[in-house]
């Protein structure tokens, strides 16, 4: 007899919930007359195939870390901060707005790429902030607010590149000009990955898993968060600690949104989150929020997404298809989750 | 309609709510059911409007047996239930609130709806006007238009749960001259309820309930005595009671007045000494709550003083009040007191001042097993908090408290214990009362009231006595007072 309650149950079930998740994508891709193996094939070499493949995975891994490490503190509070996407994109619209100010000063590059990071990690805390006050001294939830507050961030973003900051001549939805190969952040030669950004990444979710294991402030944050009405009685003034997650969560967003002008995309695109936030979230909760496994799963979802870029190009298939893995992916080990706590429950009755 | 209720019981993990009630009532009969907070009334009446379904037992209408699995069945059956805060949605008309629940097509017919409203109300003087919308009116009325809906639902059998609470005294009137109207039409209905003079007023017959079982049905002319005799049980022989030299006054609430939703308290006046114990008696909802939540500063009062040794505290933040030396116990363990998915050992280190970033586990699980030593609570230093027995989960609430403490509030101390662990429980309290802590305590449990306070305060639907010495008051005279017999303020 299998203990159920032992971690060989638990990893069973998780097990099972992959395959589940990856027979639903095989259906999906049957119903849509595509070749399953075939796919699967194109996102493995798509995405570890070369070592310009891995850089590139590695590039769009960077942000996601960033906004998962983010969540993880506002999770940790309670919080569903649906908001990071455009906290990700503020603080990439501040980084543009700190290099085109200062790129044509005598300030030496190192420094405007320096404040341009600082620049980003304010913006994002600002847009954060606002959905944290809405929430705590307004009463509005945080998942509308942050929702709400997205659409006002991509407005801006748009209103940026075809208003103040449009090309010369004409706005494109390519973007603002591109910044000056001095005020991009040092890259690998021949590939397009920094070992900086790589840096900030680690160092991101390094911090966040020593907030979350080692410090009061973690243990306060989570204690808000599994109950805040007791937290309150204990003596720990909630309110606040709601606030500071989002102060962190947006730092890191905003930092995400750096680095994506900083070392990806150079200028403000329309875009610039690229949907890392959204994604971000789907990492936290398939990772059931434990910070030790955010690098790992964040890098699986990463490759996904680069390994699908080939997906239209050879199959005709939309790119999205990683999407729809990386969404029942979530789905299947909630659901097993639920199921495994169904029967071990059973039990104990 | 005659109910039966055979052989009910009903557990909630290790709580038995239900302990094997057989009850029968005929048709046209009022039946009081009376009992403390806890004492199983209410999880009888969600057994029998299909809230919850029992463990074991059966349910009989007419002497057929039935099940009953959602409130729909039940009503399907004729049973219908009022419940204490009124299941109506306020943002809409009344006419809506009577379709919803109401099984009739796509398109309601409104207009039919309104007519037999009217003639309904007729018969009870009621004068509700269909087009108004429910959040604009009285509790009283609110109660009204929840009878109508199950009487127009089919409802043969009524159950009302405390339905006096919150209520005006004509209000109250109406209600008892309407429900006994329909007793005369041959309906059944059951009457919950705390309040002896409401039950003995009013039903044909009394059940009493107490920690789950049933304890006796009694017929009219009631004893009072012997009905809080009933409720409450009998005397259990506890240590010896060991008296404090009282010092200088530690807290001086004057003219304190708390309003909530529920409850107003006016001008309550106390002065609790140091080491001193005030033991706040009472149902629950008759405002004792709010009393020691506004001590507390967990609630803002809306007049008044408070005063910790000179020091005003009226109006403060919460946090002011517990760096006074103020520390508040909750009912709520679960809710209020503890955080699920926490070990003991974090627990400990939350109610701690910070010392440093970051935290030095090892030392923080040193000082958590002493701690679980001297309290006694069986579980380890990591056990989360949601796995410890109640009882143990109370004692971890005081392995919280920080020492040393000027004045320790508590609600329910003792509730759900067994005596050995009350006893040790409160042989904690007592030694911080030796520290000069002043303790002020709720409690459901005369005994318990009555033995460890120095000094009594009853509440009673909002209004508060003068203090009673403990020493001079017995069970029954405390019994009938928090029933509102010989109340005086």
């Amino acid at each position: 007899m299998l203990n159920k309650s032992s971690a060989g149950f638990k990893f069973g079930f998780q097990i099972l919930a992959i395959v589940a998740a990856l027979i639903f994508t095989t259906v999906v891709m049957l119903l849509a007359k595509a070749p399953p193996l075939e796919a699967f094939k194109l996102i493995f070499t798509g995405s570890v195939g070369s070592t310009g493949k891995i850089s590139d995975v590695i590039v769009a891994w960077i942000p996601l870390l960033l906004a998962t490490s983010g969540l993880l503190l506002t999770f940790a509070a309670g919080l569903w901060n649906i908001g990071i996407e455009g906290q990700i994109t503020l603080g990439a619209i501040f980084t543009t707005w700190a290099l085109r100010l200062l790129q044509d000063t005598s300030l030496s590059p190192t420094l405007i790429i320096l404040i341009g990071f600082l620049a980003g990690i304010l913006g994002g805390m600002i847009w954060a902030s606002l959905t944290g006050l809405l929430k705590i001294y307004g009463g509005v939830n945080e998942i509308f607010g942050g929702l709400g507050l997205n659409f006002v961030a991509t407005a801006l973003t748009i209103w940026l590149i075809f208003g103040p900051w449009k090309r010369p001549g004409v706005g494109s939805m390519s973007g603002t000009v591109p910044f000056d190969n001095l005020l991009w952040l040092p890259q690998v030669e021949g590939l397009r990955m920094s070992w900086w950004s790589l840096g900030i990444g680690l160092i991101g979710i390094a911090i966040v898993y020593l907030i979350l294991q080692g410090t009061y402030f973690g243990l306060r944050l989570k204690a808000v968060g599994k109950n805040g009405r007791a937290a309150f009685v204990i003596g720990i003034p909630t309110g606040k600690y709601m606030m500071s997650a989002f102060f962190i969560c947006g730092a890191f967003a905003g930092l995400a949104g750096a680095t994506q002008v900083l070392a990806v995309y150079h200028r403000l695109i329309p875009a610039i989150s690229s949907g890392y936030g959204f994604l971000g979230l789907m990492v936290a909760m398939l990772i059931n929020y434990q910070a030790l496994w955010a690098a790992p799963v964040a890098l699986f979802f990463a490759a996904l997404n680069i390994g699908s870029i080939q997906l239209p190009i050879v199959l005709k298939l939309d790119s999205t298809l990683s999407g729809v893995l990386q969404g029942a992916l979530v789905l299947f080990v909630l659901m097993m989750d639920g199921v495994r706590r169904r029967l071990t429950a059973k039990k104990v009755k | 309609m005659n109910v039966e209720l055979v052989h009910i019981h009903k557990s909630f993990g290790v709580v038995h709510a239900n302990n094997d009630i057989s009850i029968s009532i005929k048709s046209g009969v009022i039946q009081g059911i009376l009992g403390e907070n806890g004492a199983g009334k209410s999880t009888l009446m969600k057994v029998l409007s299909g809230f919850i379904q029992a463990d074991s037992g059966d349910i009989l209408l007419d002497g057929k047996a039935v099940r009953i699995n959602t409130p729909s069945d039940a009503i399907r059956h004729g049973i219908g239930m009022l419940h204490q805060d009124p299941l109506d949605f306020p943002p809409m008309k009344i006419v809506d609130n009577m379709l919803i629940g109401h099984d009739g097509g796509l398109f309601p017919n409104r207009r039919e709806v309104s007519k037999s409203l009217k003639e309904l109300q007729a018969q009870f003087g009621f004068n509700l006007d269909p087009e108004t919308y429910v959040d604009s009116l009285t509790v009283g009325e609110r109660q009204q238009l929840e009878i109508l809906r199950l009487l127009w639902l089919g409802a043969r059998v009524l159950i009302l749960d405390e339905p006096t609470t919150g209520i005006s005294a004509s209000q109250k009137e109406k209600l008892f001259e309407t429900l006994k109207k329909l007793a005369e039409q041959g309906m059944v209905i059951i009457f919950v309820s705390h309040k002896l003079e409401d039950v003995e007023g009013l039903c044909h017959k009394i059940a009493v309930f107490r920690q789950g079982s049933l304890v006796g049905e009694t017929a009219p002319p009631y004893n009072t005595d012997n009905l809080v005799e009933m409720m409450f049980g009998k005397v259990i022989s506890l240590d010896e009671k060991t008296r404090l030299e009282n010092c200088e006054p530690a807290m001086e609430i004057s003219n304190l007045s708390i309003e909530d939703n529920r409850i107003q308290i006016r001008n309550a006046n106390l002065t609790v000494n140091c080491g001193e114990v005030i033991g706040l008696a009472g149902m629950e909802g008759s405002g004792q709550r709010q009393f020691l939540r506004a001590l507390a500063g967990l609630m803002r009062p809306v007049g008044g003083d408070l005063r910790l040794s000179g020091k005003r505290l009226t109006g403060k933040p919460y946090h002011s009040f517990q760096d006074a030396g103020i520390s508040y116990v909750p009912a709520s363990r679960m809710e209020e007191g503890l955080i699920p998915g926490l070990s003991i050992t974090e627990h400990f280190i939350l109610s701690e001042d910070q010392s440093g970033f970051f935290i030095d586990r090892e030392k923080a699980v040193t000082i958590s097993r002493e701690r679980i030593n001297t309290f006694n609570i069986k579980g380890e230093p990591v056990t989360r908090v949601e796995a410890l027995s109640g009882g143990n989960q109370q004692r971890a609430l005081l392995a919280m408290l920080r020492t040393p403490l000027r004045l320790l509030l508590l609600e329910h101390p003792t509730r759900g214990l067994d005596i050995e662990s009350s006893i040790w429980i409160w042989s904690q309290l007592k030694d911080r009362c030796k520290q000069k802590t002043c303790i002020v305590f709720i409690s459901a449990d005369l005994e318990e009231v009555l033995h460890y306070s120095d000094r009594i305060l009853v509440f009673y639907n909002g209004k508060v006595s003068q203090p009673l010495d403990a020493a001079a008051t017995t069970v029954d005279q405390l019994g009938q007072l928090i029933g509102g017999k010989g109340f005086q303020c």
